[in-house]
């Protein structure tokens, strides 16, 4: 599970004519192309069900999440009133696996949005200066790049302990070499072209330049990315639960169920496999989707 | 700040608009560690050139000479090693002159490639509203001011103000990157082959609309080229480059009816005839230019001379002035030690 280094490729859309059939502008064009992608579409519903949810988990009337029963413990799937059975305490395992959803979802997606905020951030200051600024910047994040991204997340929770903050922090950690790095090359590609120049020939402000002419040209590209990257953060935040240094019992969070679901494996499979699908799902979705957005903002498909 | 408004001429009409001296660039290449011991590409070197207000100044030279980067120092794109600008009798980015933002509104600037040099995700109005609104004024008024712009080349606003470069075609987006560079205002319009990618045709009536601009703003250009006809076409006065180095500078009759310098001979001998019984029969000069990173000594362009000579090799020679040009060449000083120098 290694953070891919992004292809070059990510800018190629800014060089290119934009084909036109009708549509006007840029955006009109991507979403009409997205339009005509089923499979990103149905990614994108899936996910928006599994948020809405995750968010409406306590309005839906399910069960009790945390609700044990010594007598109902490790009931198979379609086993009345518990539809996907109930794990090891008697818990039932769908108000779970929705209730679960909650903080999966939320360790996923928060620390790929406060990567993008930082790691954008120094990236495009770092491609937009260059010169020393943009070595000083690029050689610390270099040095993150130096741990593989599973062994610095499981030792920087190590090191602050476990619970969902600390998690948080450390998978944020984790993100922003790879975000700044994706934001350095597009805005050095973006910086090169001779509108930025002209700009700075009209004698405007660096931060209006970067605001109309450069941000809008590289968010797209990194944007993108940042999409990706919230399937790796979902798993790795799954993993330092399986691990215990994440969030605690009695929680439900599909890496931590995953792990205590893992004594029952030989008495229920199935149902120690269900988070694991969560999880699978959740991360494909979010992989396809990107996928589909790289497509269709890449105007030479 | 009323910088939006055009700027009154100061010092009349003898004073030079822009005046640039000993202006260099050399860029390092490669190198050791931390700097150490690199190599630089002597791009433009001890450069000085004088505009006159409301004149063509044209230059030429081939692939390499130096002459974007000119255009490049002039408008502050890139910072000059050394050298010293005057404009309008300002000096630029001194205790006692003007900023380089107050030079960037009176220099602007064309680039030669009209797609890249258009941001594809802002529509045209936005586009050329831009460096008005950075510069203070009022949006409304920034719009009325795209319409005049696109108006006065040639665009019917109604129609291209909301389009984006994408749905423009070569000309028409090289209309706009002029109207862009008018938005400001400017006395200076540096054109940096701004032409040179456009078809025949269409080339024909930008060049047109650049000379009746020209007379309606009362501009003054810096055209650069490599299209020897064109700038005979447009200048008054011609600079011919070599090596990062002027070789001969003088009005464009002299220049192109009397080139005295052997580069610039060989420039024009090199331009296709119209007349099919006069054919270029030889390549004028041979090979490439020399590598910039290490030019020749003496006279740079000595090493493809066919007069060359051994002073030539020792002596840079100075910019002279022949009477009705200047030319840097040893044949055209007297007692320079060439065997053909002038008595």
């Amino acid at each position: 599970m290694t953070l891919q280094s992004p292809s070059l490729e990510l800018g190629a859309p800014l060089v290119q004519p934009i084909a036109t059939a009708g549509g006007r502008s840029y955006w009109q064009s991507v979403r009409r192309r997205l339009r005509r992608d089923p499979v990103t579409l149905i990614c994108a519903g899936v996910l928006v069900l599994l948020v809405a949810s995750a968010l409406l988990a306590p309005w839906l009337g399910l069960d009790d999440p945390y609700k044990t029963s010594m007598i109902r413990r490790l009931y198979p799937l379609g086993s009345p009133g518990h539809l996907l059975g109930t794990d090891e305490l008697g818990r039932d395992m769908f108000a779970r696996l929705v209730y679960g959803g909650r903080l999966s979802l939320f360790m996923g997606v928060t620390p790929v949005v406060c990567a993008l905020l930082i790691g954008g951030l120094l990236g495009i200051t770092a491609g937009f200066l260059g010169g020393r600024v943009n070595m000083l910047i690029m050689r610390i994040m270099d040095v993150f790049y130096a741990f593989p991204s599973v062994l610095l997340a499981i030792s920087l929770s190590g090191a602050m302990g476990a619970g969902a903050e600390n998690t948080l922090l450390s998978l944020t950690l984790v993100f922003i070499p790879p975000v700044c790095r994706v934001s350095e090359s597009v805005t050095t590609q973006v910086r090169g072209f001779d509108f930025v120049d002209a700009a700075r020939a009209s004698g405007a402000s660096m931060l209006s330049i970067v605001r109309v002419h450069v941000l809008g040209n590289v968010l797209g590209p990194i944007l993108v990315y940042a999409t990706s990257l919230i399937s790796v953060a979902i798993i790795l935040a799954a993993g330092l639960s399986f691990l215990g240094l994440g969030v605690k019992p009695p929680e439900p969070e599909w890496g931590l169920m995953l792990n205590t679901l893992r004594q029952a494996i030989y008495v229920n499979p199935v149902l120690a496999a269900l988070p694991g699908v969560m999880i699978f799902i959740t991360s494909i979705c979010f992989n396809l989707m990107s996928d589909g957005l790289r497509a269709a903002m890449d105007v030479k498909a | 700040m009323d910088s939006v408004l055009p700027v009154e001429d100061r010092g009349g009409p003898a004073q030079p608009l822009l005046l640039a001296s000993g202006l260099r660039k050399h860029f390092p290449v490669g190198g050791g560690l931390l700097g150490r011991g690199r190599k630089v590409v002597r791009a433009v070197d001890d450069l000085t050139l004088s505009v006159a207000k409301g004149e063509t100044l044209g230059v030429v030279g081939e692939s390499g000479c130096g002459k974007s980067t000119v255009a490049r120092l002039l408008i502050r794109l890139l910072k000059p090693d050394r050298g010293t600008m005057v404009l309008d009798g300002d000096p630029v980015d001194e205790p006692h002159g003007i900023t380089v933002n107050e030079l960037r509104r009176q220099v602007q600037m064309v680039f030669q490639d009209s797609y890249a040099s258009l941001n594809p995700r802002l529509t045209i109005a936005e586009t050329l509203a831009f460096a008005p609104k950075a510069h203070g004024l009022p949006a409304a008024e920034a719009r009325d001011r795209v319409r005049d712009l696109l108006a006065k080349v040639g665009l019917e606003p109604d129609t291209y103000a909301e389009r984006y470069p994408h749905e423009l075609s070569g000309g028409q987006r090289q209309r706009v990157n002029i109207a862009r560079a008018l938005a400001l205002r400017p006395r200076l319009v540096i054109l940096d082959e701004a032409v040179s990618a456009l078809d025949k045709s269409v080339e024909a009536q930008v060049l047109n609309m650049l000379v009746d601009l020209k007379t309606e703003l009362s501009l003054t250009y810096l055209f650069i080229s490599h299209d020897l006809n064109v700038v005979q076409y447009l200048s008054d006065r011609v600079l011919v480059m070599y090596l990062g180095k002027i070789v001969e500078l003088g009005p464009v009759e002299a220049i192109y009816g009397d080139p005295q310098h052997p580069y610039t001979q060989a420039l024009l001998s090199a331009r296709p005839s119209m007349d099919p019984r006069k054919r270029t029969k030889e390549a004028p000069i041979q090979g490439d230019p020399p590598n910039p990173i290490d030019p020749p000594s003496g006279c740079r362009f000595r090493t493809r001379c066919p007069f060359a000579e051994d002073v030539c090799a020792r002596v840079e020679p100075p910019l002279a002035d022949t009477g009705r040009q200047e030319v840097a060449c040893h044949m055209r000083v007297a007692g320079s030690g060439h065997s053909k120098a002038v008595a």
